[in-house]
């Protein structure tokens, strides 16, 4: 019985992280932008392509394993922050007047774009990038044993979740930001150049998705439509957690990790329908989320 | 009942159609098939759209259609395709009743995305449901209409045939709901939805009334797609085609009942080429006219036909 639980929650907590870094860039991208970023699940997929070249070059070459990890956070950022603000810059910047429904499918577009680049750019076929996840061998705990690369992942989410909020709560760039979530126009007279603020939230938000692929890419095999299931499991995450709340999107992560491992355990049909279901059921009692702010009525 | 101008017109365009299928190819017969079915689905969305709504989620009743459909024929052995429809359409009808109890307090971006969740959470079931096929779905056996099996030659015809019936009494239908004061309603729900309750109308029970209408239609679609294709599975549910229902929306325009149709014909007919010319590539071609559309011709389609006419977009 508590091995059980002990497996449930072991489970729970490495889905729970990997959900937190999948889903963090988004709620980032819509607190700051307004923008329901639908291109979030390719960013996430470019990553774990960019892992996949990066790391078999390292590979092929015999670099020292222990920095293969490096290597899959600079292939990550590499993707994120170069195909990121290149799109902000070029496509959504001159899109901010328009409702924010039209911006979502501007991204939907985006999104089916990316998909193909994608295609076009590393084929069709798997890629297997299994090296840094087998380097670092296993532990046991109550008589299971799990990949410590499940440590890593719930490390990773842990330092991505403390730095971001560090850097929101104890910075000036964080205090600017703030200012910007609050009140667009009141902070560009302030002399907040928010053109500046926006390019590299989309930026960041971009390689945060990014890092969750490449950071995924060793324990699974890279194929197209990677992103497609990770765009709407983002989604439940963070609108669950409340759209662009950052203690909101750990909660939610939280509690649908446990909640899927529980149903993996006992009833494995139930998988996907649980995670939606959560969501379902905290939006029927919290329209906003777990996290939210009341907004004011237009009139 | 009476037909409108409009109604009128389109009715003349379908039965010129009907009269010109002995001289279309059957890939084409089925291709305009699919379009009316996703016209049909994509009726429902323009609603919302008029309401300043977008569903991310229409794909649930499409996909409840479908598989109402392949249900009864398969478990009960309906092979009657007018009571197949109507079925399809009033179990997404019923579902959307009790779901929009909940849906119709939703505005904005969380409307989309509480709906994205109800067809996900379809979706999650179908897929791991064993009974059903899984992944894989099933085969919808050969319907008959009125009681008599088209043999192999004539199914494609007499599928669009009914199609085309059920197309056009769409049509009439949500027409004459639009000019209806509720219709009226809707586009006042977008401009200012507290001015619009001040004047005394619902916004809540008017959404509600078409949510449960878009989703009959999508049952329609649904079914009509079920029997063309003759096989169902569970993407019918995910969120890509709810995707695809969206981009034709917005291809198509809000300005008319016909534009629907006219954008699924033209996605019909982008996707079969693109798709039969670069199969790796035809997404891309999807989202380079989905922006197209939405920085060029944010009234879509339907603008040429009213610039034609002379009218003010």
């Amino acid at each position: 019985m508590i091995s059980q639980a002990m497996v449930i929650l072991i489970d729970g907590i490495n889905y729970s992280a990997w959900l937190f870094l999948s889903a963090v860039g988004l709620t980032l991208i819509y607190g700051v932008m307004k923008i329901v970023n639908v291109a979030h699940g390719s960013f996430y997929a470019l990553g774990a392509y960019m892992a996949a070249t990066v790391v078999g070059i390292w590979v092929a070459n015999g670099y020292p394993p222990y920095l293969s990890y490096a290597a899959l956070l600079f292939a990550a950022v590499l993707g994120g922050f170069v195909v990121g603000p290149l799109i902000e810059r070029f496509l959504l910047r001159y899109q901010y007047n328009k409702d924010e429904v039209v911006i979502l499918l501007i991204t939907y577009a985006l999104f089916l774009v990316m998909e193909d680049v994608l295609k076009l750019v590393w084929g069709v076929d798997p890629y297997f990038i299994s090296e840094p996840y087998e380097y670092l061998g296993l532990f046991s705990i109550a008589g299971m044993t799990y990949p410590n690369y499940y440590l890593l992942m719930v490390a990773l989410a842990l330092v991505v979740g403390l730095s971001l909020m560090f850097v929101l709560n104890r910075t000036k760039f964080g205090r600017m930001l703030v200012s910007v979530i609050h009140d667009r126009e009141v902070s560009a007279a302030m002399g907040i150049d928010v053109s500046r603020i926006f390019i590299l939230t989309f930026g960041v938000g971009c390689s945060l998705a990014a890092i969750a692929g490449a950071f995924t890419a060793p324990t699974i095999s890279v194929t197209p439509g990677l992103g497609v299931e990770v765009i709407v499991l983002s989604f439940a995450v963070v609108v669950t957690g409340g759209l662009g709340s950052l203690p909101g999107v750990a909660l939610a992560a939280i509690i649908m990790g446990i909640a899927r491992a529980f149903c993996i355990h006992y009833i494995p049909q139930l998988e996907l329908f649980v995670i939606f279901s959560v969501m379902a059921l905290v939006l029927a009692f919290r329209p906003r989320g777990l996290f939210s702010l009341a907004e004011a009525r237009k009139i | 009942m009476t037909f409108d101008k409009t109604t009128l017109r389109f009715g003349a365009v379908l039965l010129a159609l009907m009269l010109a299928s002995p001289f279309i190819p059957q890939w084409a017969l089925f291709m305009l098939t699919i379009a009316g079915a996703n016209g049909l689905v994509v009726l429902g969305l323009m609603l919302f759209l008029r309401a300043g709504l977008v569903s991310f989620g229409q794909a649930l009743y499409f996909c409840t259609g479908a598989y109402t459909t392949g249900l009864l024929a398969l478990t009960l052995g309906l092979r009657e395709m007018l009571v197949l429809l109507l079925a399809s359409a009033v179990v997404a009808a019923v579902l959307a009743w009790i779901l929009g109890f909940l849906l119709a307090k939703y505005r904005a971006i969380f409307f989309g995305l509480l709906s994205l969740a109800f067809s996900m959470i379809l979706y999650g079931l179908l897929v791991k449901t064993e009974a059903l096929g899984s992944t894989d779905g099933f085969n919808v056996p050969a319907v008959t209409i009125a009681g008599w099996l088209p043999g192999s030659d004539m199914v494609r015809k007499a599928v669009l045939g009914v199609a085309v019936v059920v197309i056009f009494l769409c049509v009439a239908f949500v027409q004459g709901l639009l000019r209806s004061p509720r219709g009226l309603v809707l586009t006042a729900i977008r401009d200012n939805e507290i001015r619009t309750e001040y004047m005394g109308a619902s916004a809540r029970s008017t959404i509600h009334l078409f949510y449960v209408v878009a989703a009959a239609l999508a049952g329609f679609g649904g079914s009509i797609a079920a029997i063309a294709v003759g096989h169902i599975d569970p993407t019918m549910s995910f969120w890509t085609t709810s995707g695809e229902f969206i981009f034709i929306t917005i291809l198509g325009g809000i300005g008319s009942v016909v534009a629907p149709f006219v954008g699924a014909l033209v996605f019909s007919i982008i996707h079969t080429i693109a798709f039969s010319y670069s199969p790796n590539t035809w997404q891309m071609v999807i989202g380079l006219s989905l922006i197209f559309v939405i920085l060029m011709l944010p009234d879509g389609l339907w603008s040429f036909v009213r610039r034609l006419r002379g009218q003010k977009a």
